[in-house]
């Protein structure tokens, strides 16, 4: 039976064998989902090896430092076919997120050779890439004798590895030319609405269009539902306050964090548009949003989704699709709606996070390390997270077309493929990338957390913060 | 018997040695010189392991460093500490610290004297209730924070319940700059009091009982007695709590992290949360550092005013050493 149930699935590996025959056949073998499963993953990932000698660097010992993640537990679950294939050996630290960064910050910073590979986003290889901590990876996709020729670095989403490549120049377009590829995407999040079904039905309402429909909505839930609050947005102190719904919704009525004029930057918050932007979404948190909302994370926003606690979230769209599982109250009652701010504008321009993975320039065996960089990011892998585990959103084109995981995703999701399909040609960073990224957007985050509290009006306080960002700049030698 | 026969043998054994002695009385010499040294030796590289971070922290707080701008490292004396003076963002620092510093040390003394002072006399259930008062001290402070944000959580938070059975319905506590500093202080107040109040409890149960007897059959009122007697005993025990508790209140982290990261807006941004974030998150050595090292010299000072007012106490006390 073993030996059928692998050969079954090398012939559905070779496109031999439909789906519908793989499962009839599995089942007369009377193998269960979870054995067939197994086998696919292991002709997979035999079928990878085919082409590329994998055992190059066998007997090496990596170790990663990784965040704890649906993504990093989807490549552990996997991880034996990469050790089987290479015969590496792989061992791994893992840190919840509140630490992780200040490990990776600790351990690049002192010069480490501990890891050799990372989880990272891509706001972070703004620091790490020009203090010369990580590689640019152009060289080793670009060299045949270090890549896979079935890498396929096509596939992966061209606004994600855009948002992950850089030239170090403040200012500098992402994705440009003489930009360095400084991580490779691995899985993503982009913003848009996941709302409680039972609580819009309950309220007669349907998921806002724009953000003046939004802060509408979100009173009128706030009001008919008499409880729950309207809309969940972060609101910490921290830049990861802006990144997600709020730069999404900015960024869709045309607005930027800063000019660029000869190379030199220049502070964009106070414009007469953005003033608006602002006083609509401080008006929203003000008349909807949760009584402590200067405290909430993701994680706050996403909890109080799947508790029932707000009727509406405005944040990654994964945040939305965990709250819908699980043990969570709200299970099975969240639904999804793409979003664009702007009542004129065509489509959404969601701000997107990714993670991502980076190789440290630091690491005594950067090759063997790039070797499983490419193993984590390859279809087979990708295709192996998005089918068999949480590996939500995967990065790569192909595995959005797979059939399996579509299916998949609309059986239990209903809504959002839609929002993804509808909102994905316009993910990408639309922050400008820059060293003083962190600083400036947690000075922004705490200028929302005043106007919020009403200690500094919308417009005197954009004033105020781009006077100051303006003097960072100019101090750092990075403004005019 | 065996005693005897140790000692002799060990006379038979030290007699070599003294006449090795006798043989090379320079050696000896050298040696017995060389001891104290050799018994500082331990201390001596304890204090250069302490000083070279220190050494180092004062040394980039004179550079313009940032990980991430490598271009841009240089000496620069002074600037760091220079451009505090027109920041506005330090000063607001430096206010934020002490008064929380100031507040809780206060609050703590009040709270942990008072109850010290009920549970003065050795019976069974003041011991008992002196130990069950030491559980939140043993709980760590970043812990107690996340404790005290579920408590405060205006959704479901128990504290929230009930100040909203007296009236104040929206009461957001750390989420509002006008109560954030007031909602901090109270987790202060409440991991760190017993410390305070084991101590003077411990000072209380010491003092001698002669004045308070003598006192007591002059008939002379309680007030009097504690604002006479009692405090002035119980002051070198006040001021040791105190110090103890500045030192740590003016350094605070955990706690103002967990719970707000120094928000909302800048309403708690302290010295070490905002050097935290200068480091780990803004990657700024330079200015990471000079912020640290004016609270080292902000808690030097203090210390010293609190140690050389102690000694006077000590010497009006027991005369001059």
């Amino acid at each position: 039976m073993y030996e059928k149930g692998r050969d079954l699935a090398a012939a559905f590996v070779r496109k031999q064998v439909s789906r519908r025959e793989l499962i009839q056949r599995a089942s007369q073998l009377g193998l269960g989902v979870a054995a067939t499963s197994f086998f696919v993953n292991q002709a997979m990932t035999q079928a990878m090896a085919a082409d590329f000698d994998w055992q190059k660097f066998k007997g090496t010992n990596l170790k990663l430092l990784l965040n704890k993640h649906p993504y990093a537990d989807a490549m552990i679950a996997d991880l034996d076919n990469f050790k089987s294939m290479t015969g590496m050996n792989v061992t791994y630290d893992i840190f919840p997120e509140d630490v992780y960064f200040d490990k990776v910050t600790a351990a690049l910073s002192s010069g480490s050779s501990e890891y050799d590979a990372f989880m990272t986003g891509a706001y972070m290889t703004w620091t790490y890439g020009p203090a010369g901590w990580i590689e640019d990876l152009n060289e080793y996709i670009q060299d045949a004798g270090r890549t896979n020729p079935n890498y396929n670095w096509d596939d992966v989403l061209p606004g994600l590895r855009a948002s992950t490549a850089w030239n170090g120049v403040p200012g500098g377009e992402l994705g440009s030319a003489d930009a360095k590829q400084w991580c490779i995407p691995w899985g993503y999040e982009l913003n848009n609405i996941s709302y409680n079904q039972k609580m819009f039905e309950k309220a007669g309402v349907k998921p806002p269009k724009n953000l003046p429909e939004m802060v509408e909505t979100s009173a009128k839930l706030t009001k008919d539902l008499g409880g729950p609050y309207g809309i969940g947005v972060r609101g910490s102190r921290s830049w990861a306050s802006i990144h997600p719904g709020f730069l999404s919704g900015y960024s869709n009525y045309g607005q930027r964090d800063f000019t660029v004029t000869d190379g030199k930057l220049k502070a964009a918050m106070n414009t007469k548009e953005s003033k608006a932007y602002h006083e609509l979404w401080v008006k929203m948190i003000q008349d909807s949003g949760p009584k402590n909302w200067s405290t909430y994370t993701w994680y706050q926003v996403g909890t109080d989704l799947g508790a029932g606690a707000s009727a509406m979230i405005f944040d990654a769209d994964i945040l939305g699709y965990f709250m819908n599982g699980g043990d969570n109250k709200e299970k099975g009652n969240i639904g999804y709606a793409p979003f664009a701010a702007n009542p004129s504008a065509s489509a959404p321009t969601p701000n997107v996070w990714i993670w991502s993975l980076a190789l440290s320039s630091y690491s005594n065996q950067k090759d063997a390390a790039w070797y499983f960089m490419q193993w984590a990011s390859s279809v087979e892998h990708d295709l192996f997270g998005a089918r068999k585990m949480d590996f939500v959103n995967p990065v790569r084109a192909s595995v959005w077309k797979d059939e399996e995981f579509r299916g998949r995703i609309d059986k239990s999701y209903p809504g959002y493929l839609e929002q993804h399909d509808t909102s994905a040609p316009g993910a990408k960073i639309y922050f400008t990338a820059q060293p003083l990224f962190f600083d400036l957007t947690t000075q922004w985050a705490e200028t929302l957390q005043k106007m919020v509290a009403k200690e500094v009006p919308v417009d005197e306080g954009l004033d105020q913060l781009a006077a100051s960002v303006d003097k960072q700049l100019k101090d750092a030698g990075l403004g005019g | 018997m065996a005693l005897t026969d140790s000692v002799r043998s060990g006379m038979t054994t030290a007699t070599p040695h003294a006449q090795t002695a006798t043989r090379r009385p320079g050696r000896h010499r050298l040696t017995r010189r060389a001891l104290p040294y050799l018994l500082s030796l331990p201390a001596l590289l304890v204090c250069i392991g302490i000083l070279i971070p220190f050494f180092t922290a004062v040394y980039y707080s004179m550079m313009r460093f940032r990980l991430n701008l490598p271009m841009m490292k240089g000496f620069i004396w002074f600037d760091n500490y220079i451009s505090f003076l027109s920041d506005a963002a330090f000063w607001n620092t430096m206010s934020i610290s002490l008064l929380y510093a100031f507040v809780t040390v206060t609050g703590e003394l009040i709270l942990g004297l008072g109850i010290a002072l009920l549970l003065v006399r050795p019976t069974r259930i003041n011991n008992a209730v002196s130990i069950m008062l030491l559980l939140p001290l043993m709980t760590a402070p970043a812990l107690a924070a996340l404790m005290w944000k579920l408590m405060t959580n205006p959704n479901f938070g128990i504290l929230s319940y009930l100040v909203g059975l007296l009236g104040f319905t929206d009461f957001r506590w750390a989420s509002d700059p006008s109560t954030a500093l007031l909602t901090v202080v109270l987790v202060d107040v409440w991991v760190y009091t017993p410390f305070i109040m084991i101590l003077l409890l411990a000072g209380l149960r010491s003092l001698p009982k002669q004045p308070f007897e003598a006192a007591a059959l002059d008939g002379v009122p309680r007030s009097f007695v504690f604002f006479r007697i009692t405090l002035p005993m119980l002051m070198p025990y006040i001021i040791t709590a105190s110090l103890f508790r500045l030192l740590d209140s003016i350094q605070q982290f955990d706690i103002v992290y967990s719970m707000t990261q120094g928000g909302p807006g800048d309403t708690l941004m302290v010295f070490q949360v905002q050097s935290y974030l200068e480091f780990f998150q803004y990657t700024n050595v330079g200015r990471s550092a000079a912020l640290l090292i004016v609270l080292w010299a902000i808690t030097y000072a203090l210390s010293n005013l609190f140690i050389k007012h102690w000694l006077k106490l000590r010497e009006r006390a027991h005369g001059p050493a």
